[in-house]
Parts: C-alpha cells; structure tokens; sequence
C-alpha cells in the first residue's frame, strides 16, 4: 500500500540541519516561488515541487501534497480581487469545473500508483512546457462573433465590463474546451500543480475567450480542482502538516507582496527569467526521474 | 433585470470576502499550529526524504479535529490546511444558492454535481 522510496536525502545528511532550519529555508524557498509566481502571473506552484525534491531531498508525494495546498491558497487569495472586476464567466466555469474536478480524481488517484521516477519525469515534461507558454506571444485575438448552438443552450455567452459598458461575448468548441479541462484537472492531481496554464490555454486558444476573462475565469476554476485532488492527497497521506506549513505560508507572503508591486515591476524580463529558472528546474526534474535519483 | 444584476454582482463580491476571510482564517490557524510544532521541534532532525504516510490520525476529518483538540502542533496545522480545502468547496455552495436565487435549475444540478465529487473526495474518494 505504501510505497517505500530510499530517495536521496543531501540536506537530511548534514547534522546541523534542524527542523527549524530546515523550515525557514523552506518558507524562504516558497515565498520567492510565490512572488515570481504572482509577479509573472505563471503561479508559483509549478516550481514548488522541484525546489522541494531537486534541493532539499524531500520525497516527491509530500512536496506534491505541499505544493497543492499553496495552490488552493493562491487561488482562493486572488479570488476576491478578480471577482470584483467582474470579468470571471461563473457558468462556464461551473460546467468545466465538473471536468477538471473528475480529472483530478482520476489524475490523484493515479499519483498513487505511479513510481516516484515515473512523476518526476512527467513533471520535468510539463515544467518544458511551461516554459514554452511563458514566452511573449501574441494572445488569440480571433473572436467568434456567430452564437456557437451548444453554448446557447447551455448559456455561456456572456458579456464583460469595459469603459465604455458591457460587452457581450460567445464561447466556441465547448467540447473541446471540457476534454482539455479534464487534461487539465488529471495533470493537477497527478503533480499537485495548479495547471493554470492549460486551462488559460483551454478558455483562449480552444473557446476563444477575450483573455482577462480566461485568466480569471482559470483562477476561479483552480482552486476547486485543486480541493478535489486535495481529498484524496489527504487520504493517502501525502499531505504532511509540518512541511505544507512553511510552503503554504511562505507562498501566500510572496503572492501577497507580488500583487502590490504588481503594477510597478517590468514583468516582461522578468517572465523571461522565470522561464530560465523552470527549464533549468525541467532539466533537473528529468536527469532525476531518468537516474531513478527519486527513488523507485 | 438591473436590480437583479446589481443584486447578483453584490453577491458575488460579499462570496470574494468570504473566500478571502477563509484563506486569512485558515493562515492563521497554521501558523498558530506552526508555533506549537516549532517550540515543540525545532532541533530535531527533519525527515521527509522517505515516504512513509502521514499517520492515519492526520489523514481523515475526525482524526484531524480529535488531534486539533489536543493541541498537537500538527493536528492544529493540518486543522487549518483542512479550513484551506473548505474554501473552494464553500466557494461552490454558495454559487450553487446564487443559481438557486436566480432560479437556474440547470446551473443548480451543475454546480451539486461539482459539490457531489468535492464531497466523495474529501469523504475517502
């Protein structure tokens, strides 16, 4: 039932690390995660993980079950921010929250099962990927302007504030956008990520949203994929109280701190930054994975 | 249909603080948990670099409150991380009364069909 993994543990080798050491280097770890994550709008979860596992030897189910607690908590942090804009679709993320919520399921109860080695390398992938939507591209800018017949009858057509009032908008290929939300939701609770990234993908390239309300409509939609992995992380025993509490609380500061110099920080080079650091955590997840470094 | 707008966008902005007030609630909680386990911990040696489980006390809801009330430093932690997971999941009910009070039936059933599979997660999935 319990998978037994000898991972390699350089930090726990050394005597002077102590457990408050060893948390306040972890709180420090997760609160620049947080503030990247915030400032670069990529979140900081996806980095979490391999800072945990790569640096300080911890096993890779309980930095999954730390990271996604910090995601829950992110998400639920910014929630109140985005809801008062009024840009988030609560319908349409309603419908796709029941895709990602049974992918997370599917995708949580698949973590269990597969080796730690087999996790790092899709981490390392993802993390690849990552990288490769974080480079300055241009948003989709084709707009359906024709009432698509499913999202009629499922009333997803929306409108979203502008200076100059409302602006009614159309949701196309909803199909498509719930078979990637499941992607989406089994990603999240296989890695313990928020896979923000795939459901922005998701909400603007395959539903052709206008891009503010893809973004917030994601947030809205990550926390509640993230509980649902969170149960079954909870039941097996992946969730340790004494890590998760410097990450969760160290990811919380720095996105806290990252929103208020939100509007004065040059994000562009600082996005560039940040793909340097996931590829170079990517290739490290990999040569890990690969060398069985993970454990079994 | 403007009041009911109107009505709606509150709602909605009351449910962001709520949300916001249940993350501040549960950081909290974790730190006041966090505390405990320090002054309890500090200079013993970490150990996660093996996966072995949390103990079954810290893996289900009432094993989670029992530890809570006795103090223990990771039962108040892993108290408010649960607190962190309810978020969400209030998150959703309350949505579900919106759709109610807008009598959307069809966004009613979605949004239990969401809350059923939080639920059968959260109860041992």
């Amino acid at each position: 039932m319990l998978m037994l993994i000898n991972l390699r543990s350089s930090i726990h080798n050394c005597a002077f690390v102590t457990v408050l050491v060893f948390t306040t280097v972890v709180a420090l770890g997760a609160c620049g995660a947080g503030l990247l994550g915030a400032l670069t709008g990529l979140g900081g979860g996806v980095v979490i993980v391999p800072l945990l596992v790569g640096l300080l030897g911890v096993d890779i189910h309980y930095a999954m079950g730390a990271s996604l607690v910090s995601v829950i908590a992110t998400s639920s942090g910014a929630a109140a921010a985005y809801v008062r804009e009024g840009y988030s679709n609560v319908r349409l993320g309603m419908l796709l929250e029941v895709g990602t919520t049974i992918g997370a399921l599917c995708g949580a109860t698949l973590a269990a099962h597969v080796p730690a080695s087999g996790l790092a390398i899709v981490f390392g992938c993802v993390l690849l990927y990552s990288a490769y939507l974080s480079r300055p591209h241009p948003m989709s800018d084709v707009h359906p302007t024709k009432p698509d017949r499913i999202a009629r009858a499922l009333q997803l057509d929306s409108t979203f504030p502008t200076p100059a009032g409302p602006v009614a908008y159309h949701v196309a290929r909803v199909p498509a956008g719930f078979a990637l939300m499941y992607g989406a939701g089994v990603l999240s609770g296989l890695l313990g990520i928020g896979s923000g990234a795939v459901k922005v993908l998701a909400l603007d390239r395959a539903m052709q949203l206008p891009f503010k309300v893809s973004t917030t409509t994601s947030n809205f939609m990550i926390g509640v994929t993230a509980a649902a992995s969170a149960g079954v992380y909870l039941h097996r025993g992946f969730i340790d109280p004494a890590l998760a509490m410097p990450v969760v609380l160290g990811v919380l500061l720095g996105s806290t701190i990252g929103a208020r110099v939100l509007a004065k920080a040059k994000t562009a080079r600082l996005r560039t930054l940040f793909a340097f650091v996931i590829v170079a955590l990517a290739i490290e997840m990999l040569y890990n994975g690969f060398t069985g470094r993970v454990g079994g | 249909m403007q009041v009911a707008e109107r009505d709606h966008e509150a709602f909605e902005v009351l449910l962001g603080h709520v949300l916001r007030a249940g993350v501040v609630l549960a950081a909290i909680v974790v730190a006041a948990g966090g505390a405990i386990f320090l002054a309890r911990h500090a200079g013993e040696s970490p150990a996660y670099s093996t996966f072995r489980g949390e103990p079954g006390d810290l893996r289900s809801i009432a094993g989670i409150v029992s530890e809570a009330r006795t103090l223990s430093g990771r039962g108040v932690i892993q108290l408010g991380l649960l607190l962190l997971i309810a978020t969400p999941i209030a998150r959703v009910f309350f949505a579900l009364v919106g759709f109610g009070r807008e009598k959307n039936w069809m966004y009613v059933g979605i949004s239990a069909i969401v809350l059923a599979l939080l639920a059968y997660s959260l109860a041992g999935g």
